[in-house]
């Protein structure tokens, strides 16, 4: 692998232990991958933030980054962590991981990176444009910022996120180049996708297909940037999609001929909600994975307004996206309603399974799957209005 | 005194003797990092302890936690002396860095067959070679 002359000095040691690290860690992806050189990135977000996640050890290993100086060299963005920083007591969440959350958050702070602690940064933070070159490593994210942006990223890991940051590179390989991002598995939509718990069983169904090939949609006739959000997101739970394209409406469109095809019918999305829900009455209905933009916490809020919901209701969003909804009133709603918005943190990284929580209602392809394998949840899937009204 | 060649991965040298896996290694949940003994049920190399080996293993599989987890073992001094596998991926990459462990892969076709259990090995993340 050729370095640049700075990129050398940082091999080296001559920046400090952190960056000689980092480099030797990219150095390392760059051959195992292939990579014959790095590339600058313009932004970064690090997963690895809920202390639920990353436990005692990940907790170890970002006190020994702090501790050899790390520092990131390009706009860093946060994760969510496994609270909310300002309401984790209203939330129940026990104490203890409350203290190891906070540590794992001003271990990152000390490195410079921002507490956005959200999975949308491109809904409150950053835009990357088509063809920019970035290094972001939560699955939907980085399924939107390939997808619906156009930008560039692998699907990158803790560490390998966190030493991108501190040197400002990444190896070149993988989606970073233009022929590994072809489609050659096309879907036809062969029924009607309208809410998001329609676009999350079509990507669920989706990405338990496609394997490591990019889907590529035709017959959507329409869908917002908050369906893609969920499409993407879904995929990139039930399989391990970073890019997709969808005809007509994403930026780009490249798909060799001769594609396989197969075919997603009214049929196919009965059998995928049937399959993600279960009979039962939640106990907390969560909405919001990836984070709730204002227009989806607007209908949320138009849903309840008036009403008392009977069971528990969370709205996680960006911190950012929850200021300008108390800004609007929205906040107010939803709280007089009997439900929360909350920031920072979501229903699947957050410990619902130590906070009482045995039935979780949602209407996201990714939360269904991680609610139930992750927090040991029975689901209950559908869209907004059906389950909270429950 | 016999090499055999391989591709760097992490840096440093290090001796120990060779405990061979014939199964891929998952960190988080198959390895205790206090003891540092294989718990994983029914692996190749269940109940055997880690520490101080030169650990050699096809691959690594599981969760991406399980970097830190090798990072965990070194603090604990339960961590393998150094790491050969059959083809590196990110999970034992990243951990055997950071926690300062040399580790090289793709040993060349017969070395990884004189790769015997028990014998003492010498690795050198640097140049990428086993002696022994």
């Amino acid at each position: 692998m050729e370095l640049s002359k700075s990129e050398q000095s940082m091999y080296d040691g001559e920046l400090g232990e952190a960056c000689r690290q980092s480099m030797e860690i990219l150095m390392a992806l760059g051959k195992i991958y292939g990579a014959k050189n790095m590339i600058p990135v313009t932004s970064v977000q690090v997963a690895g933030v809920s202390y639920k996640t990353i436990g005692d050890a990940g907790l170890e290993y970002l006190m020994e980054n702090v501790k050899n100086g790390a520092k990131v060299k390009v706009p860093t963005f946060l994760n969510p962590a496994g609270m909310d920083r300002e309401q984790w007591q209203e939330m129940k969440i026990p104490e203890q991981f409350a203290k190891k959350q906070i540590e794992v958050l001003d271990a990152y702070a000390k490195m410079g990176i921002s507490m956005t602690c959200t999975c949308t940064p491109y809904l409150v933070e950053i835009r990357p444009k088509v063809g920019e070159h970035i290094a972001w490593a939560e699955s939907s994210a980085i399924a939107f910022a390939n997808s619906v942006l156009g930008a560039r990223t692998n699907r990158e890991g803790g560490p390998s996120a966190l030493a991108a940051a501190i040197c400002g590179v990444t190896p070149n390989y993988g989606l970073h180049l233009d022929e590994n991002r072809i489609s050659d598995f096309v879907v036809k939509v062969n029924c009607d996708v309208k809410s998001n718990a329609d676009f999350g069983a079509l990507g669920y169904w989706v990405g338990e297909r496609a394997n490591a090939r990019n889907p590529a949609f035709v017959g959507i006739k329409s869908a917002s940037e908050d369906r893609l959000k969920a499409l993407g997101a879904a995929m990139a739970a039930s399989g391990s999609t970073a890019l997709f394209y969808v005809k007509g409406i994403t930026p780009e469109w490249k798909v060799k001929t001769g594609a396989e095809e197969v075919e997603f019918t009214k049929k196919d999305m009965q059998t995928t909600k049937e399959k993600l829900t279960s009979p039962e009455k939640p106990q907390l209905v969560t909405i919001g994975c990836p984070h709730a933009s204002i227009d989806e916490i607007m209908e949320v809020a138009g849903i309840v307004k008036g009403k008392k919901v009977t069971c528990d209701l969370w709205v996680c969003t960006a911190r950012k996206t929850k200021e300008k909804a108390d800004k609007e009133g929205l906040t107010a709603v939803i709280e007089k309603a009997g439900g929360r918005v909350i920031a920072d943190t979501c229903m699947v990284v957050c410990p619902l399974e130590e906070m009482g929580y045995k039935v979780t209602g949602c209407n996201s392809g990714k939360a269904a799957k991680y609610l139930a394998n992750l927090c040991k949840q029975k689901v209950v899937y559908g869209d907004v209005g059906d389950i909270i009204c429950k | 005194m016999q090499i055999i060649k391989c591709r760097a991965i992490s840096r440093g040298k290090a001796k120990g003797k060779v405990l061979l896996s014939k199964d891929a290694i998952s960190f988080l949940g198959g390895v205790d990092p206090k003891s540092g003994i294989i718990v994983e049920k029914g692996h190749a190399i269940e109940g055997k302890c880690i520490a101080g080996t030169v650990l050699v293993f096809p691959r690594g599989k599981g969760s991406t936690v399980g970097s830190y987890v090798i990072l965990q073992l070194k603090k604990n001094g339960k961590a393998p002396a150094a790491i050969v596998n059959v083809e590196a991926e990110p999970i034992i990459a990243v951990g055997a860095i950071i926690s300062n462990i040399p580790m090289v892969d793709k040993p060349q076709k017969d070395g990884y067959a004189m790769l015997k259990d028990g014998i003492v090995v010498e690795v050198d993340g640097e140049k990428g070679e086993i002696k022994y």
